[in-house]
């Protein structure tokens, strides 16, 4: 082979190899969670893919971050340049020439489509020694920190301690942090530009009651929200080599006891005196929180009229006045499943009553049909087929018990656990048909059973009701007016009063 | 010449593999009571029935009050089997209809496939349309399903189930209401 044949192999050769990278890339290259870039400017994303396991950062979006200039050059090198300042990138090479020093990153840039990619090591190993401002690449968090911003790391955890709580916060490096109790939730502020703190703070909620979990509100804020049995807390900030650590006690009501047992004595608080629930009737209900679930929301707007009522804010606009009249009347605990025009999925609706073990759940709904004449509420209990009924009644287990043998515990499948509750859900829909009934037109059928899916993993009594039909353009006029929606909250209050008044002394949960 | 004669040795034994190949396919029963679910395009069908062989079938549309079902017969092409059966109920079923009748099938949908298990459960994959072009409301969408459900279940007694897919995929909903992960029984009080 002579020299100029074998220069077309040679070029033949690396012109298929760049194919076959090219397409491996472009078929591998998955969105990952943006870089999110904080200065004192503020925050802003900046995009990531990833490729395999690492994540590249688009040059032309560093470009436009930092105000940097890219250049391909006639070799096939890529210079960026800032401020007089370069670094030189060879496209097969894990290196980067930073005003004549080497070093290295993890893979070499590629070319995805007309732009080039690096890997987002090249922030912190290359950009920052050129940069004017410190660069902060924390890549666990997807955080980018310009310039000198107190931005600590946040981690929680929570621990049960009896009956008991704690949250510990650890902020690192130290900033203190304040503890104020605002209605159903705790807010902890932290003296810091911003927080580096994962989207879900505590992954898992503890299941105790005590809280329901702990967000982040705003860039120095969370929020903790508070369960049915959290009556009070202490907080304390305890400094731990470069860490501040923050302990909140949380105290447990003392609600829980059995209706029958004797009342414990009275044992010291070390904790300020917990706010008991205000207490309504004698003797106390169980009977104490319901979940209202105003149907869809977001993208789904549900059924829809010509000039514009949506489902979706009918049924967000009644859940508010259901709950204001319960809470201010009754003194119960009322969840929204959602309290903003928001697309929840179907299980997470069913989980906020599952996990707050809720005392019934309400789904509220505006209907349609294809015939304009149809009319009328219905409310809709959960069906099932048989062999899903039996499924339901066969799934016990038998697990070892401390000190040997074992017993069986009864084992229901997520979206079959309304088969356990199909008695009381339908005595339920019998009194809301009740007060229903000479307040607000009804269906020829007022109550209907349906394999709907919201109800049907709800751990608890469960209706759906429809309200109206949004598309009888006579029942549209009447279901956005305030007398239909008043007459509609007053029917819920009045079947929710019967039914507290007939739950048994011990609940049943 | 003997290259000559090996080339026509080879095009013969190939055309013979072929002529074997088309006589083995034409020999072969038709899907009747077929073992294994099967996947088939519901058109062209398959098993083209005769020119004007017919049979009676219910078909469902949604009643004057708008929340049920009424049932309509109506005259449905012959299917060979009862994959091919049900494959021409469900074409009759949500082809558009006029006035005075209302389909509850959204406007659009077409049928992708039916296949049908030993166990009697029968899977209609129907078209996006069935949800992107669904108006919502629970009574709505539990008329579209039935609608489906009935139509096979009342018209064949091998079918004693119907799960609804949409573009080929299992779907929790076709408008956040009904359950459709599993097969729905036939279901009469949902019809007038």
């Amino acid at each position: 082979m002579n020299a100029g044949l074998r220069s077309i192999f040679r070029i033949a050769v690396t012109a298929g190899l760049l194919i076959v990278v090219g397409a491996a890339l472009s078929s591998q290259t998955v969105q990952s969670p943006a870089l999110s870039v904080l200065s004192r400017e503020g925050r802003r994303a900046v995009p990531l893919a990833l490729v395999g396991d690492q994540e590249f950062v688009a040059l032309d979006d560093l470009a436009t971050a930092f105000q940097l200039t890219v250049r391909e050059e006639s070799l096939g090198a890529v210079t960026v340049s800032y401020k007089g300042k370069t670094i030189v990138l060879t496209p097969d090479q894990a290196l980067a020439s930073v005003g004549g020093r080497l070093v290295s990153l993890p893979a070499p840039p590629s070319r995805n489509g007309r732009r080039w990619l690096v890997p987002v090591e090249f922030i912190s190993r290359a950009l920052s020694l050129v940069f004017d401002a410190k660069l902060d690449l924390r890549k666990p968090s997807h955080l980018l920190i310009v310039g000198d911003m107190r931005v600590p790391r946040v981690t929680v955890r929570y621990d049960a301690l009896g009956a008991a709580g704690r949250l510990t916060l650890d902020i690192t490096p130290r900033a203190p942090a304040t503890v104020t109790q605002e209605n159903e939730h705790l807010t902890i502020k932290v003296d810091a530009d911003a927080l580096d703190v994962p989207a879900a703070p505590l992954p898992s909620p503890p299941s105790s009651g005590l809280i329901l979990g702990v967000r982040n509100v705003d860039a120095t804020t969370m929020a903790v929200d508070l369960g049915p049995r959290f009556a009070g807390f202490r907080a304390a900030n305890q400094p731990v080599d470069t860490t501040m650590r923050l302990v909140i006690d949380l105290v447990a009501a003392q609600t829980d006891a059995p209706a029958t047992a004797p009342a414990p004595p009275a044992a010291p608080q070390a904790a300020p005196p917990p706010e008991l629930p205000p207490s309504f009737g004698q003797p106390a209900s169980p009977f104490r929180t319901i979940a209202i679930d105003p149907g869809h929301g977001g993208d789904d707007e549900g059924v829809k009229t010509p000039d514009g009522a949506k489902e979706k804010d009918l049924t967000l606009a009644i859940a508010r006045r259901f709950k204001g009249a319960i809470e201010a009347r009754l003194g119960l605990r009322v969840l929204l499943t959602r309290d903003d025009d928001r697309s929840v999925p179907v299980d997470e609706r069913t989980s906020v009553a599952n996990n707050n073990k809720a005392d019934l759940f309400v789904s509220l709904h505006v209907n349609g049909s294809m015939r304009p004449s149809a009319q009328g509420a219905a409310v809709y209990v959960a069906a099932f087929d048989r062999d899903a009924a039996q499924a339901a009644a066969s799934h016990g287990e038998r697990v070892p018990t401390f000190g040997g043998g074992s017993r069986e515990i009864e084992l229901v499948p997520w979206d079959l656990a309304q088969t356990r509750h199909l008695d009381q859900s339908s005595a339920f829909a019998d009194m809301l048909e009740a007060t229903l009934r000479g307040h607000v037109p009804l269906a020829a059928k007022p109550v209907e059973r349906a394999p709907l899916r919201v109800l049907e993993s709800a751990n608890m009594p469960a209706i759906l009701i429809e309200l109206g039909y949004l598309t009888n353009p006579e029942q549209a006029k009447m279901i956005v007016s305030d007398a239909f929606q008043n007459a509609v909250v007053q029917a819920l209050f009045d079947a929710v009063v019967k039914f507290r008044d007939t739950w048994p002394a011990g609940g049943t949960h | 010449m003997a290259r000559r004669a090996a080339i026509a040795g080879t095009i013969t034994a190939i055309l013979f593999f072929a002529v074997l190949v088309f006589l083995a396919k034409r020999g072969l029963p038709a899907n009747a009571g077929s073992t294994t679910a099967k996947a088939a395009t519901s058109t062209p069908s398959t098993a083209p029935a005769p020119p004007g062989r017919k049979i009676k079938a219910r078909l469902f549309y949604v009643a004057d009050d708008g929340g049920r079902l009424t049932s309509v017969e109506r005259d449905v092409a012959y299917g060979e089997d009862v994959e091919a059966q049900a494959r021409e109920i469900i074409a009759a079923q949500i082809a558009e209809v006029a006035e005075p009748l209302v389909s509850a099938i959204p406007r659009g949908t077409t049928l992708r496939a039916v296949f049908i298990t030993k166990s009697g459960d029968a899977y209609v994959d129907v078209s996006r349309e069935a949800r992107s072009a669904h108006p919502g409301g629970t009574v709505n969408e539990l008329l579209t399903v039935y609608t489906i459900v009935n139509a096979l279940t009342a018209n064949l007694p091998a079918v004693t189930a119907v799960q609804l897919l949409v573009d080929g995929k299992e779907v929790d909903t076709l408008a956040g209401h009904v359950d459709l992960r599993r097969p729905l029984a036939k279901n009469l009080t949902w019809v007038q």
